[in-house]
């Protein structure tokens, strides 16, 4: 059974239009990382509407190449300008330029792309290991297991990592609240469709995420005022020199940064960007030269380079076994996934086990290509940082209607992408993170339908929810999320006196 | 553009009002305690909690915030400028494309656009014309996604 699984999925990976799906999303990925401005989560976005046309495993691998690629090339111009390419990177950017100003970009770059390469590798190892059991315990979860899990991913991405956690809860209920708009609900009333035939069946994800994740992102470079980064004039020589010593050298960090990475992906609502703020941070913690980072040191690098490509892979945990995002790049997946009628959850490894098998060769294999393409990106950085973005950007903008005008064949998308875009460029003026709003997003209907059944199988006794064994040990995690904070901040309220007096 | 977080509470209070008072009136399926209108109505009550939680918080604020701070964008007329130029000229698209064909209004789009980004004149037509083509081309005839050909009908290819 398993092995006439592996190799239909072997199949389903090895199709010369799936390989050349990965060549050009590979491609695709390296370049947009390595441009500061545009992002992992902007690469998904803009990849989106392309795969709305293809079948799901090409649809996912070009998503998960593109990733992949993105978060390691995003370090590149952090070596080279300070700038970080993508959000990811921004933990060690300074540490990579200072490793440049002494002569050593080679062994930054270098120890960027082969830890991002192992980091890699090592979340899809615990995906594979780990995900198949947890399918066959997420199948016998009912609905009460179901809305708590939903509530329990929702509360972790408001309250891991965000500055102002009423904020981001103000931006996950906005999201759960537009999850509500149209018919799909199990009452099967219209609901805040103001008298629009266009909004009835929802707002598609599609145009929002264009628009939330795209869009957003190119209000944001026209409205930045600082000054175009200086363009150094370097040739790169091997950077494959001396990591087999670092390797040997950094071998505990790296297993500690890529574990760490891996879990802070699977938990939802954060992803690659923490993982990599976290792990530096750990790496400095736990270093024998804690004193050596921030000069130029490579230790910070290897761990957290490692830890933000695992997150990718991490993510994915949560999407195909339940059906939550575990950061906001699974979350447009989940949506693309939806569009493809092959709807993530448990149900998934007992009906098209091929196709999660292919998603796992095709993380072994993005991670795989990516130290030769990644070498040949380091190669051509200096050319591919000096494309105009002035030029660059009217063309994005351009993609993003198109994209989001094919998804329905109707202006109503490009009217989506505006109303997003601008909306999400507000909320982030204005402090609000944009991560909790797409989660609620592709998780309100869930969490509904999941409430609903629950209560009417119930007949309405709330407390019901807490009665089913695994039902309780989720909803006592959520409440331990929910009232941490509040928690802590009573313990700080209690002791202060005491240390004032 | 920042505002004071008075004020979006205040919005959001608004908001949050609004959709209680339209889930109020939404029918009760006979025999059943939970209809419709439960759910979005417990995220509003949620977002009223939150609204006036952060209205509170802005008034606490040990320095008081202006009610609306513009950002340094706002204030050069550059960035304002092209701030206003891809919101118009995404608007412009979605009333004129029908009428006007993809082709003319992206070509404009782009040129515009990378005028006001200060491209190098002599490069902006050869682009724009071009850019317009090829993503014509790959979405119209590789993908068959119907972009309206608008006024350019009659040389449809």
């Amino acid at each position: 059974m398993t092995t006439a699984v592996l190799i239909q999925a072997f199949w389903l990976v090895f199709d010369p239009y799936v390989l050349l799906v990965i060549l050009c999303s590979a491609i695709f990925g390296l370049f947009v990382g390595a441009i500061p401005g545009l992002s992992a989560t902007m690469a998904t976005a803009l990849l989106v509407p392309i795969t709305f046309f293809m079948p799901p495993v090409p649809a996912i691998a070009a998503i998960v190449t593109a990733t992949a690629m993105a978060i390691f090339s995003g370090d590149i111009p952090g070596a080279l300008l300070r700038i970080p390419g993508t959000p990811a990177s921004a933990a060690y950017t300074d540490e990579a330029y200072q490793m440049t100003l002494k002569g050593q970009a080679e062994i930054a770059l270098g120890a960027g792309l082969v830890f991002s390469a192992i980091g890699g590798l090592f979340g899809t190892l615990v995906m594979i290991l780990f995900s198949p059991g947890l399918a066959e315990i997420a199948l016998k979860f009912s609905s009460f297991e179901y809305f708590w899990l939903v509530v329990l991913g929702l509360a972790g991405a408001v309250f891991i990592g965000n500055t102002s956690v009423l904020k981001a809860c103000i931006s996950l209920l906005l999201g759960l609240l537009i999850a509500c708009i149209g018919l799909e609900n199990p009452a099967a009333l219209p609901r805040f469709t103001f008298g629009m035939n266009e909004l009835m069946s929802g707002v598609e994800l599609i145009p929002m995420m264009v628009g939330m994740f795209a869009v957003s992102e190119l209000l944001r470079y026209i409205t930045n005022l600082d000054p175009p980064p200086m363009i150094v004039n370097k040739n790169i020589g091997n950077i494959f020199a001396g990591m087999w010593d670092l390797l040997k050298k950094y071998r505990w960090a790296l297993v500690r940064g890529s574990a760490l990475g891996t879990i802070i992906g699977i938990q939802p609502g954060s992803g690659a960007d923490m993982a990599s703020w976290l792990s530096y941070a750990m790496s400095k913690k736990f270093s024998k030269e804690p004193e050596k980072f921030g000069t130029g040191h490579v230790e910070g690098i290897v761990e957290s380079g490692a830890a933000n490509n695992s997150s990718l892979a991490g993510a994915w945990i949560p999407a195909i076994v339940f059906g939550i995002p575990g950061d906001s790049i699974t979350a447009i997946a989940i949506g693309v996934l939806y569009l493809k009628n092959m709807n993530p959850g448990p149900m998934i490894f007992v009906n098209n086990p091929e196709n999660i098998y292919a998603i796992f060769l095709v993380f072994i294999l993005a991670n795989i290509i990516m130290v030769p393409l990644g070498w040949l990106t380091v190669k051509l950085s200096t050319k591919i940082l000096r494309v105009p973005r002035n030029i660059l950007m009217p063309i994005i903008l351009l993609f993003c209607i198109v994209g989001s005008f094919s998804i329905n064949n109707s202006v109503w998308g490009v009217t989506l992408i505006l109303f997003f875009g601008l909306a999400s460029f507000l909320l982030e003026e204005n402090g609000f993170p944009v991560a909790p709003a797409i989660l609620g997003v592709v998780l309100g209907t869930m969490m509904e339908e999941n409430f609903v059944t629950s209560m009417i199988k119930s007949d309405g006794d709330p407390l019901v929810f807490f009665t089913r064994p695994i039902a309780m040990w989720l909803a006592a995690s959520t409440f331990i999320i929910l009232l941490w904070p509040v928690g802590t901040w009573a313990w700080d309220k209690l002791r202060s006196p005491k240390i004032a007096a | 553009m920042k505002f004071n977080d008075t004020i979006t509470g205040a919005a959001l209070l608004a908001l949050a009002l609004t959709i209680l008072q339209t889930v109020m009136q939404y029918p009760v399926i006979p025999g059943q305690n939970i209809g419709p209108g439960a759910f979005p109505g417990l995220l509003a009550v949620l977002l009223a909690v939150c609204a006036v939680l952060l209205i509170i918080k802005g008034l606490k604020a040990k320095s008081h915030e202006a009610w609306v701070e513009i950002g340094g964008w706002v204030k050069s007329w550059f960035h304002l400028r092209n701030f206003l130029i891809t919101v118009f000229g995404l608007l412009f698209y979605i009333y004129f494309s029908d009428r006007l064909g993809f082709l003319i209004c992206a070509t404009l789009l782009v040129g515009v656009m990378m005028w006001a980004l200060e491209v190098r004149a002599k490069l902006i037509v050869p682009i724009a014309v071009i850019t317009s083509l090829v993503i014509h081309f790959i979405f119209y005839k590789g993908l068959r996604v119907p972009l309206p050909w608008g006024i350019l009908a009659p040389f449809q290819w």
